[in-house]
């Protein structure tokens, strides 16, 4: 019963909460976990239909529940009383694991983030990379379902999710590099204790990249061609039905959860802020964070697969790579200088930078030819 | 420490069966799955050894990127749901892969090796740190495998590249 009053006060925690025992730490973060990840999730799908009917000028779900509050539940629902169809010249070993192994890794990655200072399951001292080395494990799970299904328009997603998983990974792991110099530290706790500015200000370059590679590794708008339903059907998920279509619903929103508290916990110091406890300023820049993601789904055009690798190449991995230079020289010769200068440059050197990479994107490169009749244009 | 055993003989026998999979089964795709499969029972097996650093770069680097490129070129070969087929190199792979057991299994039966008794440094990311970028560390080797693997890369654009 101590644990549940503690629970329920949350303000002012032991670092150790709940207790040395290594079982009931195991079993109360889990349960936490899960709850914190299936009522996001549902809230999420709500959120998204809401606001981007708001942003398009429809109305969206409204009739189930207070401002069709229980839509998602009834979406659940129907879901999970389908049929279940498995594609006869399918390789059911494959197709039937495909949603297991695409759904595990992302529960894994909560592991690590902190919702309070010292509440988090396991707080490594290599939580960072243990974040990106376990979201790329999801992406075997995307290919399974692809081949499994044996499906052309399955196949062409599963092809795409490669390309894009190879290509994002590289900027992601070195745009991080940069809070990791900053921080001196993996462990996320440790990050977000060090955060005494928030990191978007120290590192918006980083910032910049990381959003837009997370996204595209995530296959959010616009990099959501491998699902594209206009192109491809509906990708990797095609011939998916009943509750392994609804694994797989769950595994997209859930690593968009996942991003959003990423984000939060690396640039915008996570549980840190003032006069409110903070579980709840976590809980608010999540949300926050996921609104800015939907808010660029509405917004930006659907790129295409070569726009896609040349934005990846061409754009993002310059951009890190600069970022973790100057980040580097900064750590080695700046340290004794007051931090709010090195904010204003680092956001001046970032406004420069992305405008001049833009212009030079724009001249030829990363446009593809289009051949008409003999004749070239670009 | 009992949990510790048996967790290192399920990951022992993940793996090793995971690998006999990979050069057993017919279908290609399935094996490459199995290698995943190989891999990660393989990081599990440096956590064991309280290597996190080490198990984390091997989920990375070997689940995360090197299984992707394999399975994207199985994705590429025609006719993969039967790929291997067994063709007249059977013997001779057999020969010398028994050859090449021999020799491992001889290097490692007789080498003494250096056993240290204090307990595994943790957190181990600093050390490590300091070992590969520090002075009076690995630094030379370090920058000489970077600039091996992006001469490789180059070497694979040049072999592939368009000729106009």
């Amino acid at each position: 019963m101590t644990v549940l009053s503690n629970a329920l006060l949350l303000t002012a925690l032991p670092s150790d909460w709940p207790g040395n025992n290594f079982w009931l730490h195991l079993v109360v973060f889990a349960v936490i976990i899960i709850a914190f990840v299936l009522s996001f999730v549902i809230g999420f799908i709500w959120l998204e239909r809401r606001a981007m009917a708001r942003m398009q000028a429809r109305l969206g779900p409204n009739r189930v529940g207070p401002f069709g509050l229980l839509q998602p539940i009834a979406d659940a629902i129907k879901v999970l009383i389908k049929e279940d169809i498995i594609p006869s010249r399918a390789d059911k070993l494959v197709y039937w694991l495909a949603p297991i192994i695409a759904f595990t890794p992302v529960m894994m990655l909560f592991a690590v983030i902190p919702f309070s200072n010292g509440a988090v399951l396991s707080d490594l001292n290599v939580g960072v990379l243990y974040f990106v080395a376990v979201s790329s494990i999801s992406s075997v799970g995307v290919f399974m379902a692809g081949w499994g299904s044996n499906n052309k328009y399955t196949l062409i997603g599963a092809m795409r999710d490669v390309a894009s998983v190879v290509s994002y990974e590289i900027p992601i792991v070195i745009s991080l590099v940069g809070v990791v110099l900053l921080a001196g530290s993996m462990s996320l706790n440790q990050i977000v204790q060090a955060q005494n500015i928030p990191y978007i200000l120290m590192q918006p370059l980083g910032f910049v990249v990381f959003f837009l590679a997370g996204s595209a590794e995530i296959n959010r708008a616009p990099f959501d061609l491998l699902e594209a339903d206009s192109e491809i059907v509906a990708g990797f998920h095609t011939e998916y039905s009943g509750m392994k279509f609804a694994l797989f619903y769950l595994v997209e929103y859930a690593e968009a959860l996942a991003l959003s508290a990423i984000i939060s916990t690396l640039f915008l110091a996570g549980w840190k802020g003032p006069l409110l406890p903070p579980w709840l300023w976590f809980l608010t820049k999540v949300i926050a964070v996921f609104f800015v993601i939907i808010w660029v789904r509405t917004t930006v055009p659907r790129v295409r697969i070569d726009q896609l690798m040349s934005f990846a190449w061409k754009f993002l991995l310059p951009l890190a790579l600069i970022n973790l230079v100057i980040t580097a020289l900064e750590v080695l010769f700046w340290q004794g200088f007051t931090p709010w200068v090195s904010v204003v440059v680092n956001i001046a050197i970032t406004v420069v930078l992305i405008l001049a990479w833009s212009r030079m994107l724009k001249v030829g490169g990363g446009r593809v030819e289009i051949v008409t009749g003999g004749e070239t244009k670009s | 420490m009992i949990a510790q055993n048996i967790s290192f003989w399920i990951l022992a026998v993940v793996c090793v069966g995971a690998a006999l999979a990979v050069v057993s089964l017919q279908n290609v795709f399935r094996a490459a799955l199995a290698l995943v499969l190989s891999f990660l029972a393989v990081a599990g097996i440096y956590i064991l050894l309280s290597a996190e650093f080490l198990a984390v770069v091997q989920v990375l680097i070997y689940v995360g990127a090197i299984s992707v490129i394999i399975i994207l070129a199985i994705m590429m070969t025609r006719e993969y749901q039967h790929g291997s087929p067994s063709n007249k190199l059977r013997v001779p792979a057999f020969i010398v892969s028994l050859t090449f057991l021999g020799l491992v299994l001889y290097g490692i039966v007789n080498t003494s090796w250096n056993i240290s008794g204090s307990a595994p440094a943790s957190p181990d990311t600093v050390l490590l740190a300091g070992k590969l970028f520090g002075s009076g560390g690995y630094v030379l080797p370090v920058e000489i495998s970077g600039v091996l693997l992006l001469a490789a890369v180059i070497g694979a654009i040049a072999l592939v590249r368009n000729k106009k």
